[in-house]
């Protein structure tokens, strides 16, 4: 794998592989040295154009995990504030010899801009933009259902015939469209429910279900319900009137969560609005995965990085 | 005017017939056959169509103020080297192109360099700002001449200054061209809505936010009686719109840039900012009812939306890009590929929707008539059947951001007379020293 920009382009047997792969990174944080000598002597930039510290401490405990050098490059106080555009900041990394670049970027399509344009050789991994893809959030998703519903013998697997409802902000959200293409491709069915507002202007070509109806896709009893951040600024834009109403339409709160059936699992990828999409009861229940998704994150990462930066370097 | 003497033999007229032409003292003197070569630059021009000079009513040249991207000299080059006699220049210059000094500088810049006539277009509202009426009238009466109002680059959104800036023009048989984009809609939007949009997580553009102002202007160009032209239709909604007041009798014109008439959205699926332009690339349907517009004179011209950006503008990511395409260079080629090859319009429609009726809406002389004797010498000589892949090489003027570079396109044009001197022969550019001459000194100077 030469870069990582999205999981529309990844097939069934690359996500099952990169999965496995994590499952291994995954059994070295079990171990009492929790390192291995993998990218010794690489450097791996995470060049993030958008606040995100959780993203970020991520990638940079997956890179140290593998023994890469870590460089952050924020762009805040840095000569991008002043200015200085994508290229030049690329040719800049490119100069000081990265062998990887993490970029967050809140244009979409700015890492698959970076990964075309010749301004830098090193492999490119989409750590999310703007409102397209954040591609290791949805293989960290995919893992953690996976490793639910088969535990141990998750290796090989798919996630065949799960049922998968996404709740929340569909039209910003680049984590629902990273979900969107790696669950079905791994043979999920997939269903949005949002307010009409932050449904994209035209999913008919999506694999998934559309829908308004919270209650109605609770009581359809769904393997796994992920609840997305709603964004406040959202609201001065009119998508919907108020915080209140959004929590009483769309939000998983007690009365919802209780309704839930046994099996299913509760999924958010942080940072949680507690109260507003999600419920207490509902973030801090043993049927939540908010925090495996925090630990399987590094675990998906290393997996990402060793693909792309260990051995040689495919040509294109 | 010219004293240079140009027989052109055997040429294909639009409407099929050949001729020869005799060019002198800028006009053409004599068409027929065996016409005499005494004292003329012969010009073989078998096999070859002769066409009244291409008049583009959309061009941005960009001086004053954005010489980085084009100049009045290089985008008059540009235009020459497409088959343009005359290129209308927006007004969104720096200074903007708001009184009667700017505009008559921007006329002056265009004489000065004498490769097309360049006719500035005013303002609608002061500083482009959207907020009060430039002075019309001054920009009117002044040496430039100046019919052709419009904010382009920002829609008259408001609909009273609109009413108004109808109702002022019809003082001097001005018409007003809008830039139809209703900016609440489009808030940050940056390609078409709809499925690709939806997917590639850009903010999307929705048709409707161009029909709605369309809509809404054509009501009031009816209620005042005035004259409305409508910039760069993309959809197929905004076809429907102007076909339906046409219908009604409403006095409402429209034109169409050679990309939305050959290019679509999926373009954009690659974040290469090249395809970046407003209004956006649409769907193929778009283009289909775009054409078929054309076809059936609901559509009356092609104009090119010329905007010609510095490299760094376009090499970087998306939302930075600044949206524009150049293309005066490739505007018939493209036109040729788009709706002739496809056999939506001859060449005597094509005739008509790129010289005759733009040069006709915007109240020019001397400019988009037929090639009979008396006529002025403004032509171009096009081989249509030459097929060429199109590269930087073929990029005159200042801007490199072409959406066709690399593509195959047919015809070139192989010279163009202006005033009755050549601007391009054998397919090349005249050079500045050599345009000076055969044009003799400037009439007028008002440049310094």
């Amino acid at each position: 794998m030469r870069h990582l920009l999205s999981t529309k382009a990844l097939s069934r047997d690359e996500a099952i592989s990169l999965l496995d792969i994590a499952e291994d990174m995954a059994d070295v944080a079990n171990r009492e040295v929790k390192k291995l000598p993998t990218l010794r002597g690489k450097t791996v930039v995470n060049l993030f154009f958008e606040d995100s510290t959780r993203t970020r401490i991520s990638f940079e405990a997956a890179a140290k995990r593998l023994s890469a050098d870590v460089i952050n490059f924020s762009a805040k106080g840095s000569s991008v504030s002043k200015g200085e555009s994508l290229k030049d900041t690329a040719q800049t990394l490119a100069a000081m010899g990265a062998d990887g670049v993490v970029i967050r970027h809140p244009a979409s399509g700015a890492p698959q801009v970076l990964a075309g344009s010749g301004w830098i050789d090193a492999g490119i991994i989409n750590a999310g933009d703007g409102t397209h893809e954040h591609p290791t959030q949805a293989l960290l998703d995919a893992f953690t259902i996976r490793r639910r519903l088969h535990d141990g013998a998750s290796r090989g697997r798919g996630l065949d015939g799960v049922t998968v409802t996404i709740v929340g902000d569909i039209l910003h959200s680049r984590v629902a469209r990273s979900n969107l293409w790696l669950l079905n491709t791994l043979g999920a069915h997939v269903t949005f429910i949002a307010p009409p507002t932050l449904v994209p202007a035209d999913t008919s070509a999506w694999p998934a279900g559309i829908g308004y109806d919270l209650d109605a896709a609770i009581d359809a009893g769904p393997d796994v319900v992920m609840m997305l951040r709603i964004q406040a600024e959202r609201m001065n834009a009119a998508f919907f009137p108020n915080s209140r109403e959004y929590s009483r339409r769309w939000g998983l709160d007690d009365e919802r969560f209780a309704r839930l059936s046994s099996h299913s699992i509760v999924m958010h990828p942080g940072p949680m609005n507690r109260g507003l999409e999600i419920s207490s009861a509902a973030a801090d229940s043993d049927r939540s995965t908010v925090r495996e998704q925090v630990a399987n994150g590094v675990s998906v990462r290393m997996a990402a990085l060793y693909l792309l930066l260990s051995g040689d370097r495919e040509d294109h | 005017m010219s004293s240079e003497r140009y027989l052109v033999r055997g040429a294909q007229l639009s409407d099929g017939t050949t001729t020869d032409l005799l060019l002198a003292d800028g006009v053409i003197t004599a068409t027929g056959t065996q016409l005499s070569d005494a004292g003329a630059t012969v010009i073989d021009a078998d096999g070859l169509l002769a066409l009244p000079g291409l008049v583009d009513l959309h061009t941005h040249l960009r001086e004053p103020g954005y010489e980085q991207s084009e100049t009045v000299l290089t985008g008059s080059q540009a235009a020459a080297i497409g088959g343009f006699t005359t290129v209308f220049a927006m007004a969104n210059t720096s200074p903007v192109q708001d009184t009667a000094g700017v505009v008559e500088q921007v006329l002056a810049l265009g004489e000065s360099a004498g490769y097309v006539t360049v006719q500035p277009i005013g303002a609608v509202t002061v500083g482009l700002a959207g907020e009060r009426l430039a002075e019309f009238g001054a920009m009117a009466a002044s040496r430039a001449n100046v019919r052709v109002f419009s904010d382009d680059g920002f829609c008259v959104s408001d609909p009273l200054l609109m009413r108004r800036a109808l109702e002022y023009v019809k003082a001097f048989d001005g018409v007003v061209a809008q830039h139809s984009q209703e900016p609440r809609l489009t808030v940050g939007a940056q390609m078409n809505e709809g499925a690709l949009s939806s997917e590639l997580g850009l903010t999307g553009w929705p048709a409707v936010a161009e029909e709605s102002i369309i809509a809404r202007d054509v009501l009031l160009a009816e209620h005042v009686g005035s004259r409305l032209h409508v910039c760069h239709l993309s959809t197929a909604g905004a076809v429907d719109v102007v076909r339906w007041a046409k219908a009604r009798g409403i006095n409402v014109t429209a034109e169409v840039t050679p990309h939305h008439l050959l290019l679509t959205e999926e373009l954009v699926a690659g974040y290469d900012a090249r395809y970046k332009v407003n209004p956006p690339l649409r769907r193929r349907e778009d283009v289909e009812a775009l054409r078929q517009g054309l076809a059936d004179g609901t559509i009356d011209i092609i104009a090119t939306d010329h905007a010609p950006h510095p490299v760094e503008s376009k090499d970087c990511e998306w939302d930075a890009a600044a949206n524009g395409m150049v293309g005066l260079e490739s505007a018939l080629s493209v036109a040729h590929a788009a709706v002739v090859e496809t056999g939506f319009l001859g060449w005597s429609d094509l005739v008509r929707v790129m010289s005759t009726t733009p040069a006709r809406i915007g109240r020019i002389h001397g400019q988009g008539q037929q090639l009979t004797v008396g006529a002025p010498a403004e032509l171009t000589l096009y081989d249509p059947s030459a097929r060429r892949v199109f590269g930087r090489e073929n990029l005159i003027g200042k801007g490199v951001n072409s959406p066709y570079l690399q593509m195959t396109l047919p015809g070139q044009v192989l010279a163009t007379f202006h005033r009755g001197y050549a601007t391009v022969l054998d397919g090349v550019l005249q050079s500045t020293a050599q345009i000076e001459a055969a044009r003799g000194p400037l009439v007028r100077g008002a440049h310094e």
